[in-house]
């Protein structure tokens, strides 16, 4: 492996062996774990939940839960020994050598203390002199850029944004110079903008302090973006590691392979490609495995790899994969059919089955947020709309309208295949119930937990479909092959499945009745990667043989691209751009589109793009065009005074700008197919 | 793509939290509850006192006689007897009977209505949860035992109205707890989903969210035993509750209570042991569970 010397490393991490007792016996969750980061470097940790990623990092701060124990294995910070450190001791060496970001700063924070004096209360643990502190504490808050730190001093939490307090718990982090950075899924609960904002920093700021940083995340582009080496985790078992550019570029592990497979790959769509994906689950349980622990999920598993645990092989110069055959993983066989679903259901499309025109949403009277400005929108057979922006935009706003789920302000109106429909789900009919159907983002609360999956699906196939007795099984039963989900699952409640489960039920539930358009709210972003690529597939293969329409709404362009035949922006509840998928993605794209691909873009494709701020207040929207605030591409006055018009630009592409097309920037983000 | 949710192993089949597992897994932990074993022997002992009273008492509970009053406990009297020559073990048996259906049945009303009202001001929101929520509080602002005292003496002594009055009174309260709970769940996405195929609300209610606010309902029943069982016992003191001829042990303090000074503490004593041990018995038991249900 390419290790420095131990004594130099700032992180060592050998052999270690970590389990949690459950239920009066010891489950397994890290075994034989070693890694090393050298000074001054990133070292990124990359695995699908339940791989045991965080509980690394907790072990690595000497603060795993009560029933969390390291059996065995040494970790060594700077060169000391971190695991046998007790009491007084430890909380000294942790308050000099080690910090910590996790993912939800929020909850990082302490919401009734100002942010000044809870910086400074670093400090304090730091030894510096009273007199000094809150200097001190001004001086790193400027640090990790945040204008007006004064100002920010005085406020507490809940007054800023997720960004914003993200700065402040990384200038917390950064305060004392720590030797080793640990960052938990620093930026998954942040926008995409911000996101790439926190990025830039924490990258600029290492390289500016030196840190050595041990970096945990799921997603892969990010670890991409971040890290020189990274180390890939699967059931507790790190199974690949090496340089980072290395190992993206040429995978020497099937589960690497795999899991590199399942991303949309830029400028593909689902008439282009099915998604690969890796079958099967994670054990449940380390214990009684004799082979490789990939193995059961392998297309390249052989005989030997049942039997025989593979060790780390070296691949290459500081690489190693723990494959007996890691020559042939760039050839692992597909887990699905590369050709997309063909089109078994033909639409004479005459009219959108949903045409929404001219409609608002403004919430409370007395100081009214205008969540949603004049939208109007189609959605035709057998399409998918894709809608994108950050949050804040409005797009859970229009699909809730759509919904019925809240009555959209007078005014405007909404129609299903050119009837109009009821701006409240309680004065809508049972047909229109059963045309329209919602995929919500958590499956965890979106199905009732006290009932079976049987009940859970049956029922609307009941209250929809109106079918009963042997009509209601052959179809519930026809169904579930439909979804993929096995029938020995029907008796089983939503805490005994998977969350990529949980969601087919989910889904199965919105086609329980024969809908025409079913809106999907974020289904894929509390999944992982592997089991996106099926949810996507599934849908995408629903979409073919039933002829549905999606109104598909999500902050990842990736996916929105895959999956979107046509793609609407929306920024502080106003349409920006709306147009075909190849189009808006392709440019050239109104400013606000142009920031979005930026901040996704895999390599800096431009830093000049960058969106800086936060989303202005949808209480007192910008005058004139309402992205003036932001906009890197503003002209001049007239983008303060004078709101511009959604023009067609080239067929259906229509943008909300003053811009000529001429003028109008393109994001090379696209490959094209 | 057929591959994927077929290949789940058998194994991790088997280490999936079945239902059936949790509850055997609940039971054991319950066992083991030091809190739970005692308070459950508690109740049982007197539930089987209750119901095998007139078998296993040595004299009747009503039955004087006049040439042994006031005897301190001895091998004929375990308790002694009181001023009109009753044998106070007997009486201290035959009056669990009163309070063991009166106070149950009472928590049950309230359980029930409690439920009702939690769930509709729960869902409502708005004019209606704000309405009733402040008549409940009004409600709740008066002591229990003086609203008690007022509504026992408008609509006449009788364990009916005990029954009702607790029964009700306890329903403000625990319409709370459901409410809290409701609130919690009806903005989650299954209900919005229910919606969304046109359930009507007695239906949402009563189907979708009920079965998700039973643990805090079942919780707030067993608290509610304790106190409800003190609350008749306290009535009967009073002479507002049980009435005579029953041995019922509120009742009977209150008869005996001037007896102390005069050195009968017999007379008193074990009828508030009794009382004690029923109410720290319950109350042990919901812990007890509580902390095991919890985990």
């Amino acid at each position: 492996m390419p290790m420095q010397d131990g004594a130099e490393a700032a992180l060592s991490v050998r052999d270690l062996d970590i389990a949690y007792r459950v239920r009066g016996r010891d489950r397994q969750v890290i075994r034989g774990l070693s890694f090393t980061i050298g000074r001054g470097e990133t070292f990124g940790l990359v695995g699908e939940s339940g791989c045991g990623k965080s509980t690394v990092a907790l072990a690595v701060a000497r603060y795993l839960p009560g029933n969390g124990r390291v059996r065995q294995g040494s970790i060594e910070i700077a060169g000391a020994d971190a695991l046998t450190m007790q009491g007084e001791a430890l909380r000294r060496f942790r308050a000099r050598n080690l910090s910590m970001v996790y993912q939800d700063p929020g909850r990082a924070l302490n919401p009734s203390i100002r942010i000044g004096q809870q910086v400074a209360e670093v400090f304090e643990v730091a030894g510096v002199p009273a007199a000094e502190r809150m200097d001190r504490a001004r001086a790193i808050l400027e640090r990790v850029r945040i204008v007006d730190a004064g100002r920010v001093m005085t406020r507490y939490p809940h007054q800023l944004s997720g960004g914003m307090l993200q700065r402040v718990v990384i200038a917390m982090a950064l305060a004392v110079d720590p030797t080793l950075l640990i960052l938990d899924e620093p930026t998954t609960a942040l926008d995409a903008t911000v996101e790439a904002e926190v990025l830039d920093l924490i990258e600029s700021l290492r390289a500016e302090m030196g840190s050595s940083v041990l970096f945990i995340g799921h997603n892969l582009a990010v670890i991409r973006r971040m890290c020189a080496r990274v180390g890939v985790l699967y059931a507790g078992t790190l199974v690949e590691e090496g340089p980072t550019r290395e190992i993206f570029a040429n995978p020497r592990h099937p589960y690497t392979v795999g899991l590199l497979r399942c991303l949309p790959q830029p400028g593909l769509s689902k008439h282009d490609t099915r998604l690969d994906t890796i079958p099967g689950f994670l054990p449940t349980s380390l214990a009684g495995i004799e082979g490789c622990v990939f193995a059961p999920r392998c297309g390249l598993a052989q005989d030997i790899c049942r039997t025989q645990e593979p060790p780390l092989i070296p691949v290459a110069p500081g690489r190693v994969s723990r494959c007996h055959f890691h020559e042939q993983a760039p050839d692992l066989p597909r887990a699905t059919l590369a050709t997309p679903p063909a089109q078994t259901k033909k639409l004479a499309a005459i009219r959108p089955v949903i045409r929404a025109a001219g409609i608002s949403k403004t919430f409370g009277s007395h100081l009214p947020v205008y969540a949603l400005r004049d939208v109007s929108v189609e959605i035709w057979p057998g399409e998918t709309l894709g809608l994108v922006g950050e949050s804040g935009s409005g797009k859970t706003t229009l699909a809730k309208l759509i919904m019925g789920l809240t009555p959209p302000d007078a005014g405007g109106i909404i129609e299903l295949s050119g009837e109009p429909l009821a701006g409240s789900a309680t004065r809508r009919q049972p047909a229109e119930f059963e045309a329209l159907q919602i995929v919500f983002q958590n499956p965890d609360a979106a199905l009732n937990r006290s009932q079976t999956i049987r009940r859970i699906i049956s029922r609307p196939m009941r209250k929809l479909g109106r079918y009963r007795g042997v009509t209601l099984s052959d179809r519930l039963r026809g169904l579930m092959s439909h979804i993929r989900l096995a029938e020995r699952y029907l008796p089983m409640r939503p805490r005994q499945l998977s969350g990529g489960l949980k969601q087919r039920v989910a889904i199965a539930r919105a086609f329980a009745g024969d809908p025409r358009i079913v809106v999907c709210d974020e289904p894929t972003s509390a999944l992982d990667v592997s089991v996106q690529a099926a949810i996507l597939n599934l849908l995408a293969d629903l979409q073919a043989e039933q002829g549905v329409s999606y109104l598909f709404v999500s902050h990842d362009l990736r996916v929105v691209r895959y999956i979107s035949d046509r793609i609407a922006v929306l920024y502080l509840g106003r349409l920006m751009e709306i147009g075909p998928a190849a189009e808006v993605f392709n440019g050239p794209h109104h400013p606000y589109t142009e920031s979005l691909l930026a901040a996704s873009a895999e390599e800096d494709a431009g830093s000049a793009l960058r969106l800086s701020g936060e989303i202005p207040s949808a209480m007192r929207p910008p005058s004139g065009c309402v992205f003036h605030t932001r906009c890197p591409r503003k002209i001049g006055e007239i983008c303060e005074t004078t709101e511009p018009e959604l023009i067609q630009r080239r067929g259906d592409h229509a943008i909300r700008c003053h811009l000529t097309r001429d003028e109008m920037g393109r994001v090379a983000t696209t490959i094209e197919a | 793509m057929t591959g994927e949710t077929m290949t789940a192993t058998a194994a991790a089949e088997a280490a999936m939290d079945t239902p059936a597992r949790i509850r055997r897994e609940r039971v054991r932990l319950l066992l083991r509850n030091l809190p739970f074993l005692v308070g459950s022997l508690l109740l049982i002992f007197w539930i089987v006192m209750a119901i095998a009273g007139p078998w296993i008492v040595p004299y009747g509970a009503d039955d004087t006689d006049l040439l042994n009053t006031l005897t301190p406990p001895s091998p004929d009297h375990w308790f002694g007897t009181d001023q009109f020559g009753r044998d106070v073990f007997s009486r201290v048996i035959m009056g669990s009977r009163d309070i063991l259906i009166v106070a149950p049945l009472a928590t049950l009303l309230g359980t029930v209505v409690g439920t009702v009202l939690g769930l509709v001001t729960g869902y409502a929101k708005g004019l209606t949860d704000d309405v009733v929520s402040r008549i409940v509080d009004a409600f709740l602002a008066l002591p229990l035992l003086i609203l008690a005292m007022l509504v026992i003496t408008a609509l006449g002594i009788s364990n009916t109205t005990v029954i009702i009055v607790i029964g009700l009174s306890f329903g403000l309260i625990v319409g709370r707890t459901v409410r809290a709970a409701v609130l919690g769940e009806r903005d989650l996405d299954y209900v919005a989903a229910a919606h969304l195929r046109g359930e009507k609300p007695i239906y949402i209610l009563f189907v979708e969210i009920l079965p998700n606010v039973m643990p805090p309902i079942m919780v707030e029943t067993t608290v509610r035993l304790g106190y409800a069982i003190f609350t008749v016992a306290s009535l009967s003191f009073l002479g507002l509750g049980i009435q005579p001829p029953s041995p019922d042990w509120g009742l009977s303090i209150s008869q005996n209570y001037g007896l102390i000074g005069g050195g009968y503490w017999w007379t008193v004593l074990f009828y508030a042991l009794s009382i004690g041990s029923l109410v720290v018995g319950v109350n042990l038991a919901a812990e007890g569970a509580q902390a095991v249900l919890d985990a």
